[in-house]
């Protein structure tokens, strides 16, 4: 980074610590509160979406489809998040590689499971051998948002649920009455007004969603706790820069990282509310009615 | 008979794909100075260069990548990555479920690093989890504490949460020199076989290339000198 | 070796009692269910003692956040923002760091019919340092929730509660706090439940497991690594847990019950099981 630290062992003092967080190491530490941003911004919209559908299929007239959809909702409530996610990446990637191996290798003959291997075929593998590492690193994160998306679409999908269904039921019959067929009533009606029920939930959800994210680094994704652990770990002279065991600091950065992230949401989701609740016929939306008079 | 013709089959058609495939190797990256990730954010140690040097050798192209330790056989079955190179002991526990090249480096020696030369090695021993030294402690009778990682084993005597810890002595020894007499030397054990690359037990083929590339190795000295770059000149050596 | 032996051996291998080694080689599912049953325990135990103690503290958290006085809503507020809005993995690893600092010392406590030593050292145990961050962090949380509860307070039964003369403390205990404890029952279900599945986080930061003495999810992972598969050890646990939910529900019931026996039935508040409070 800078000229001055070619020779990091000889320098001392405060350049010392300028050239100890720059170095590609560090880099690698910062540009890693960017990937659980990332993680972050992808997660939740496929969560939402995941929670749409699982919600949509709870409230379905079709029985198997509403069971489906309401045992999606209690499978999370009932086991830890966090044995979802050390066991679902390993099963969807085992999944997703199965099913690649029976389309594209259909004249394999070796059995799938060899003792402790799993093998499927050469082309089936996900991703590619041949393929370089960024993709690994793609496919790992993929892998990643997924369970992540999969944990926290059931527990929107409760959100999402419980909001259909505080939508006042005069709303949807004003509907019925105008002449609007089921479909246009649920899209035109249900979903607009359902958001401002749903709200104290999903800000909820999005709170929990930013503290799971640490464990992030369980999925092997190389995230903020990888790099805090490895860059606050004692470290000999095979360094470049030795120095003791720093791990409270680096972890005292992520705490404030976090409660840093908690406030801001807690601004914007605020704001938010007071929005959605313009022109809403609950008790936030007539207050404001009242104010603007 | 049928089972040997599908393996001859199979032997074929993975060599033909082995021309052009790249082989992933998986370390830890957390144990200097067999492997570490520099200061530049790279792996680097012992096991990089050697590892460098044998990919050449058996004309591989060859790309690193690191894994938690406790799951770094586990993640070799599932195939994401093909060779684990990350000072790995060969035991039969887990000769059992990978296969394991020839040794690359000759059975070393375990340390038990306490605070005083009189620490009780029959009390609280800190070890990594997953390791021949965690298996040894359970084994004897002494209190095992187990951490996910080595540094922390360090840590935890440092802290005196742990009277000793016990792990490889070409870990343990430069943090020894390096903590101006704070941890001293309690004793000498010898534990396990040599340390060996771990591959899946389907990947014959790869394993026979790594092979003829150690032994190469070991007969032009090269490896040995490498061994005494990173492991100080008094290391065992072949 | 039958399955009746295994049970003997491992069935309370969590708190040291039975076979010290851990299986090996080939692994049958009634191992499985022992061992990860056996650990159980002490999810058990982290998530009932961190209730209990937890549940005093939430209790002063909420007044003291209610209350008008500066010096006693600030420190409350801080202490809810920061337990609440940082993960709790983060949690126990810095308190696992700074604990370990403490100097080693201990003290002898008479208690009559024997003395008890205690010492710093137990600290950084996981059995009394990783109890003492879920005891804080469940405070937070439920303080959270008593305090959004004692604001929603009907007017009208303070009123009433003031029209008859009482005030003071005497009104706090017996109108305000049933009132409160009422209203707040269905999330704190909620906490408790997500309570006791925070417990699992227990030894993955920080905390080292003593003599391969762990929770459910440590010898869960332990079967994982040994026998290189997820698909028997993992729903083995959730298994476990989803039964241990099912109990949490069936207890928290029973105090709804009785918190709301003086209400007719359309009034009563109903427990709606939601992912409030998960970390």
């Amino acid at each position: 980074m800078f000229a001055f630290c070619a020779d990091p062992k000889s320098i001392e003092g405060l350049q010392w610590l300028l050239c100890y967080l720059t170095s590609g190491k560090h880099m690698l530490f910062y540009a890693s509160f960017g990937t659980v941003l990332l993680l972050l911004a992808i997660t939740a919209p496929v969560a939402l979406a995941f929670g749409f559908g699982g919600a949509v299929a709870a409230r379905s007239s079709f029985l198997p489809l509403s069971l489906l959809g309401k045992a999606y909702t209690a499978m999370v409530r009932g086991v830890p998040d966090i044995i979802f996610f050390l066991f679902v990446p390993i099963a969807l990637d085992q999944g997703f590689e199965y099913l690649r191996h029976k389309v594209k290798c259909p004249d394999w003959t070796q059995s799938i499971w060899q003792g402790n291997d799993f093998i499927v075929c050469p082309e089936a593998k996900l991703p590619l051998s041949t393929s370089p590492q960024s993709v690994h690193e793609i496919y790992g994160f993929a892998l990643a948002v997924l369970a992540f998306a999969i944990v926290f679409g059931a527990f929107a999908a409760n959100v999402l649920y419980g909001a259909m269904r505080a939508v006042p039921r005069a709303q949807m019959e004003t509907a019925e009455a105008y002449g609007m067929s089921q479909r246009q009533a649920f899209w035109r009606v249900l979903v607009p007004q359902m958001w401002v029920y749903a709200l104290p939930g999903l800000s909820n959800l999005w709170m929990i969603l930013i503290k799971a994210t640490p464990l992030l680094f369980l999925l092997g994704v190389e995230d903020i706790v990888y790099w805090a652990r490895e860059l606050g770990g004692s470290k000999t002279q095979a360094f470049e820069y030795p120095h003791p065991d720093w791990r409270v600091w680096y972890f005292i950065v992520l705490l404030v990282f976090y409660l840093g992230m908690t406030r801001v949401s807690e601004g914007v989701l605020g704001r938010l509310t007071s929005r959605l609740s313009r022109g809403q016929a609950t008790l936030g939306g007539e207050m404001q009615r009242k104010a603007a008079r | 008979m049928k089972t040997f013709i599908l393996s001859v089959a199979a032997l074929a058609l993975s060599a033909g794909l082995a021309a052009a495939q790249t082989v992933r190797l998986g370390t830890e990256g957390a144990y200097p100075p067999y492997n570490f990730i520099n200061d530049k954010g790279e792996v680097d140690g012992f096991e990089r260069e050697m590892g460098d040097e044998l990919c050449k050798r058996a004309e591989l192209t060859c790309e690193w990548v690191t894994n938690e330790w406790d799951s770094i056989i586990p993640n070799l079955v599932s195939g994401n990555y093909d060779v684990i190179i990350a000072g790995m002991s060969i035991t039969d526990e887990r000769d059992k479920v990978i296969d394991f090249t020839q040794e690359y480096i000759p059975p070393a020696a375990s340390l038990y690093v306490g605070l005083s030369a009189d620490a009780n090695i029959k009390g609280v021993v800190a070890a990594q989890t997953a390791t021949i030294q965690a298996a040894y402690v359970a084994e004897s009778g002494a209190t095992l504490l187990e951490y996910p990682t080595p540094d922390e084993t360090i840590a935890a005597v440092r802290n005196g949460e742990a009277d000793v810890v016990l792990a490889d002595k070409d870990y343990l020894l430069p943090a020894v020199n390096e903590s101006n007499g704070e941890l001293v030397v309690v004793d000498q054990v010898q534990i396990g076989g040599g340390v060996g690359m771990g591959l899946r037990e389907s990947d014959t083929e790869l394993k026979a290339k790594l092979d003829a590339a150690i032994t190469s190795m070991k007969d032009d000295g090269t490896l040995n000198t490498m061994i005494k770059k990173w492991f100080g000149e008094e290391a065992l050596v072949f | 070796m039958s399955c009746f032996q295994t049970i003997q051996d491992y069935a309370l291998r969590s708190i040291g009692i039975g076979e010290r080694l851990l299986p090996k080689g080939e692994m049958t599912l009634c191992e499985h269910f022992t061992l990860i049953g056996s650990g159980l325990i002490w999810n058990l135990y982290y998530g009932a003692v961190a209730l209990f103690i937890g549940f005093f503290l939430a209790n002063t958290l909420a007044v003291a956040k209610a209350s008008g006085n500066v010096w006693a809503r600030k420190p409350a507020e801080w202490f809810i923002f920061v337990f609440r809005g940082s993960p709790l993995f983060i949690q126990f690893f810095l308190a696992y760091e700074a604990f370990v600092l403490i100097p080693r010392m201990g003290w002898d406590i008479p208690l009559g019919f024997m003395t008890v030593t205690v010492e710093t050292s137990w600290l950084s145990k996981a059995w009394l340092g990783a109890l003492i961050v879920l005891c804080l962090n469940t405070a937070a949380y439920s303080g959270e929730i008593f305090y959004g509860a004692l604001r929603s307070i009907p007017r009208g039964d303070i009123e009433a509660a003031d029209a008859y003369g009482m005030s003071g403390w005497s009104r706090f205990r017996r109108i305000m706090w049933p009132t409160m404890l009422r209203l707040a029952w269905p999330a704190y279900t909620n906490e408790a439940i997500f309570l006791f599945h925070a417990t699992t986080l227990v030894y993955f930061s920080g905390f080292p497991a003593f003599q391969q003495k762990g929770d459910a999810l440590y010898y869960a992972t332990y079967f994982a690594s040994r026998t290189f598969n997820p698909f028997v050890a993992y729903p083995v646990i959730a298994v476990y847990f989803i039964l241990l939910t099912l109990s949490v529900i069936a207890v928290f019931g029973l105090v709804n019950r009785r918190l709301n026996r003086h209400l007719p039935q359309s009034a009563r508040v109903k427990f709606r099981l939601r992912p409030q409070i998960i970390r």
